[in-house]
């Protein structure tokens, strides 16, 4: 798996940092996402592919 | 039924749509998965339409909720600028408006048709008179508004009319905006919020016409020419954005054995308004668990998590052995909202509060968490200009309402942090 986000869509939901933690945050500024790992582990999979249908922006892209 | 299996029809193709699709293809069904959409674009989203779109900072292909390949990658059966016309329950059947009344059979339905904006009487063909719901309502109020010096008269001060007269206010247009709430989306906010955000429009040269109600809108050689109030005001504008809230597109569903259709489609906690008919998004009037009550939520968080619960629940109940059980669906209501340089998020439940709490950070008068509940309970909590942190924060205060003397501490503790 290999993650992708596209910042200048994100709207600063959080709802990302809330389903997978460990992949990703958000800045401290602006709230823009911020991606702490592109390829996490399968144990992650499954949280990172509903962060990405959830995400309220469209924002993150998972390539399989 | 076809060699490719049992066939489930997603009807709609938008958010809630999407997230189901895309749900039941992750989840495991390998039969066809039909998505109905009567608009002739594939998904896109809605929120950006009221604020990049309106502006002109992007242009309309951005706002695509996936690229093609993604699209392709679902396998699905995809039928844009096609409209359901019926439902039949029993059979699980829905009817399509496309030429050959092509009549589908479905092992399982998700209702995602959204909502449709409400419009005033007699406004039908007139030049100048916009709603704003689809890319296209958006691209013809942006074609107006991409030329300078316009009046635009925004009806309507809920989150849609305060967002689009900010938008134009940035583009340097007049504009006028007409609620008939005594404060910008008061409904929602509240009257102390409201008074802020008023005051916050006016500051950025919105005029406010509060309290007021419209009788008509004036129209001339075919052509909008202002806004008629009740109070015998006359609000002259080249452009009029109609925002007065919107029904749910349940049509489709409508018929002699239809389920209830009340205030959009009713379903129960699993989202399943009969059986194999499952509601998401927009559309969907369902029992909140731990809110005790049937909630319906125009939120674009909720259109994603909805459809992929619908999603979920509908395998679960076509094949519990094989998808497990259904489960309850209870999120944690969010929305947000972008005018001018402010950010608004809220969790839970704002509208319909009895007693508010604001609290201000700091000494700008724009950066505030308030909290909104009935007489004992806390069930919503609203941040503007907080840091992610902050906001983020706020949320367990709505996914567990506590009393007003609990939630206060915490949201003290909270925003200090
Ligand atoms: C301009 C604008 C700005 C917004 N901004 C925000 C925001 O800042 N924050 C936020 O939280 N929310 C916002 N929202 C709300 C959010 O966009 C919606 O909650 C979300 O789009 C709902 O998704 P949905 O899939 O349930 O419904 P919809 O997006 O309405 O999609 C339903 C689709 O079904 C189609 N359809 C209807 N009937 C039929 C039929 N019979 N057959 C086939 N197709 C049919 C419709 O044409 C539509 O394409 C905004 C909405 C708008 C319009
Ligand atoms: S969920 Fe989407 S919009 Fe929200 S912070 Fe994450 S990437 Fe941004």
């Amino acid at each position: 798996m290999n993650i992708t986000v596209d910042e200048s869509k994100c709207c600063g939901a959080g709802q990302c940092v809330l389903v997978a933690p460990d992949v990703f945050d958000q800045r401290d500024e602006d709230g823009i996402v911020v991606l702490l790992d592109a390829t996490p582990e399968p144990g992650l999979h499954a949280a990172v592919r509903d962060a990405a249908t959830i995400c309220p922006a469209a924002a993150i892209q998972v390539h399989e | 039924m076809s060699a490719a299996g049992p066939r489930i029809a997603v009807i709609g193709a938008s958010a809630a749509g999407l997230a189901a699709a895309e749900g039941l293809r992750r989840l495991g069904w390998d039969g066809v998965i039909t998505v109905v959409g009567d608009e002739p674009h594939p998904p896109y989203d809605r929120p950006p339409l009221s604020k990049q779109v309106l502006s002109g900072a992007w242009p309309p292909e951005r706002t695509a909720l996936r690229d093609a390949g993604r699209l392709a990658g679902l396998g699905l059966d995809l039928r844009l600028g096609t409209r359901a016309v019926a439902y039949d329950p029993a059979r699980r059947e829905v009817t399509l408006d496309d030429g050959e009344r092509t009549v589908l059979e479905c092992a399982g339905v998700v209702a995602a048709t959204g909502v449709r904006p409400r419009t005033l009487p007699g406004t039908e063909g007139v030049e100048g008179v916009h709603v704003l719901r689809t890319l296209q309502d958006a691209l013809a109020l942006r074609r107006r508004l991409a030329e300078p010096g316009r009046r635009l008269a925004v009806v309507g001060s809920g989150v849609l009319g305060a967002e689009a007269a900010a938008v134009a206010r940035g583009l340097g247009h007049e504009v006028a905006l007409i609620g008939a709430q005594d404060t910008p989306m008061e409904r929602v906010l509240g009257r102390e919020v409201g008074a802020l955000l008023a005051g916050v429009h006016r500051d950025h040269g919105v005029t406010l016409y509060p309290g007021r109600t419209v009788t008509g809108i004036a129209v001339d050689g075919g052509r909008a020419r202002g806004v008629r109030l009740a109070d015998g005001a006359f609000v002259e504008a080249d452009d009029v954005l109609v925002a007065i809230g919107s029904e749910p597109a349940v049509d489709w569903l409508r018929g002699p054995a239809a389920p209830d259709l009340s205030d959009g489609l009713g379903c129960d906690r699993y989202c399943a308004a009969a059986p194999g008919l499952y509601g998401a998004g927009d559309v969907a009037r369902w029992y909140h668990v731990g809110l005790g009550r049937h909630i319906r939520i125009e939120h674009r968080m909720n259109a994603g998590e909805q459809g992929l619960a619908a999603a979920r629940n509908l395998l679960a109940e076509l094949d519990g052995e094989r998808f497990g059980q259904r489960s309850p669906f209870e999120p944690v209501p969010y929305f947000w909202s972008d005018q001018y340089d402010l950010k608004l998020h809220a969790y839970g439940i704002l509208a319909g509060a009895v007693r508010t709490e604001v609290l201000r950070l700091g000494g700008d008068p724009l950066r505030l968490a308030a909290l909104y509940g009935d007489a004992d309970r806390v069930t919503g909590v609203l941040g503007i200009g907080l840091t992610p942190r902050q906001a983020r924060s706020l949320r367990p205060l709505a996914a567990a309402p506590g009393t007003w003397q609990e939630a206060l501490a915490r949201l003290r503790e909270t925003v200090a942090a």
